[in-house]
C-alpha cells in the first residue's frame, strides 16, 4: 500500500472580513511588535492518503471543495509532501 | 399537520422547537440525524445548537448526514423547511440557501433579545405578520455574521428574499441594532421559491408571554396557516 501525505491550507478569500486575524493583529501590536502590518487567519489539515487507486489529486480536490473549505468565503491550497 | 424537528448530535434547541409546536397545537416528531425518514412531516425544522460540535465549520458536518439528504429532497420538492441558528448555518452549508455566516464582528458569543423587522410578509414563514412589523426575539450565537457577495445581496433584495432584518425597538435599521455585523442587517433569508428559510434569531424560545415575548409564535402560526391553507398538500 502506497501512502502519501497531503497538506491542505484553507484561508479566507481576500476581502472577507477576518475578525480573528484582526484581533490577533491587535494583540501582536499590544505586545510591542509594530513591524506586523496585518494578519489573516486560516487553518490547515494533514491527510494520509492511499494512492494505489490513482486519481489522488482529483479526489482530494473534491474533498477540499465539498468539505474542507466553504467556497463562498474560503480558498484552499493543496500540497503533497515529498 | 405534523412538524418534524431534526436532532443532530449537539442540537440543543430541539426540545424548545418541539415545545413551540405543541403550544401551536400541532403534532410533532423528532427526526434522528442518522435516519433518512421524514415520517410524513409537512414542515421540517432544523433547530439551533452545535451540531457535531461545530467542528470544521458550523453546519459543515451536519450537511452530509443521512437526514439532510432527505431534507434537501423535501426542500427541492417545495416542502417548507425552517433553519434556526445552527439550522440556518446547516442550510447555508448545504447550498439550500446562499451565503455564509462568519464569526460575529466583535468575536463574542451574543445571547440577548433583539428586534427584527419583517421585510417580506408574503413568505410562508412570515405570513402571519404584517410587512414592517417589529418582532422581539432572542439571539444566541457566535457565528451569525451573514456574509455574501454584493451581487447575491442585490439578488436577495430584488427578489424580496430578505425576510428579517435587525432593527431597534422602533424599527430603525441601524448599525447599533446589528448584533453581529451582518451585511445589510440581515437576520433571515429565503430561497428563491420561498419555502426554505433560515434565521439567526430563535422564535421557538418566545412562544408564550411568560417567556418574555410571544412574537416567535407568529413564525409558527405563519407556516401553520400556509400548510393548512392548502398551499402544499404533497407529503414527504
Amino acid at each position: 500500500m502506497n501512502n502519501k501525505k497531503a497538506v491542505v491550507y484553507v484561508r479566507l478569500k481576500d476581502g472577507v472580513l477576518d475578525p480573528q486575524g484582526l484581533t490577533i493583529h491587535k494583540a501582536i501590536m499590544n505586545m510591542g511588535y509594530d513591524q506586523v502590518a496585518s494578519v489573516r487567519s486560516g487553518r490547515f489539515f494533514e491527510l494520509e492518503v492511499n494512492t494505489d487507486n490513482g486519481q489522488t489529486k482529483e479526489k482530494l480536490e473534491e474533498i477540499c471543495r465539498k468539505l474542507l473549505s466553504n467556497p463562498v468565503i474560503e480558498n484552499y491550497h493543496l500540497e503533497f509532501e515529498k | 399537520m405534523k412538524f418534524g424537528v431534526v436532532t443532530f448530535p449537539g442540537s440543543n434547541c430541539d426540545y424548545d422547537a418541539y415545545q413551540a409546536v405543541r403550544v401551536l397545537g400541532e403534532d410533532v416528531d423528532f427526526l434522528w440525524h442518522k435516519s433518512s425518514e421524514l415520517n410524513g412531516c409537512d414542515v421540517i425544522i432544523l433547530p439551533g445548537g452545535f451540531s457535531y460540535g461545530d467542528y470544521l465549520r458550523s453546519g459543515a458536518i451536519a450537511r452530509i448526514s443521512p437526514i439532510m439528504q432527505s431534507v434537501a429532497k423535501f426542500a427541492e420538492s417545495g416542502g417548507p423547511v425552517l433553519g434556526i441558528c445552527n439550522g440556518f448555518q446547516i442550510l447555508l452549508e448545504s447550498g439550500l440557501l446562499p451565503g455564509a455566516l462568519l464569526r460575529n464582528k466583535h468575536l463574542r458569543f451574543s445571547g440577548k433579545f433583539v428586534y427584527v423587522k419583517v421585510e417580506n410578509s408574503e413568505n410562508p414563514f412570515a405570513s402571519f405578520c404584517s410587512k414592517g412589523e417589529i418582532l422581539k426575539i432572542p439571539i444566541a450565537h457566535k457565528d451569525g455574521n451573514y456574509y455574501n457577495f454584493d451581487g447575491d445581496i442585490e439578488e436577495l433584495k430584488k427578489m424580496s428574499r430578505i425576510i428579517l432584518r435587525y432593527c431597534d425597538k422602533d424599527g430603525n435599521i441601524t448599525d447599533d441594532s446589528n448584533p453581529n455585523g451582518s451585511i445589510f442587517n440581515i437576520a433571515g433569508i429565503s430561497n428563491r421559491e420561498g419555502n426554505v428559510v433560515g434565521m439567526m434569531p430563535h422564535p421557538e424560545r418566545v412562544v408564550e408571554g411568560v417567556l418574555g415575548s410571544s412574537d416567535g409564535l407568529k413564525i409558527f402560526q405563519s407556516i401553520q396557516q400556509w400548510v393548512k391553507g392548502g398551499a402544499r398538500v404533497e407529503k414527504a
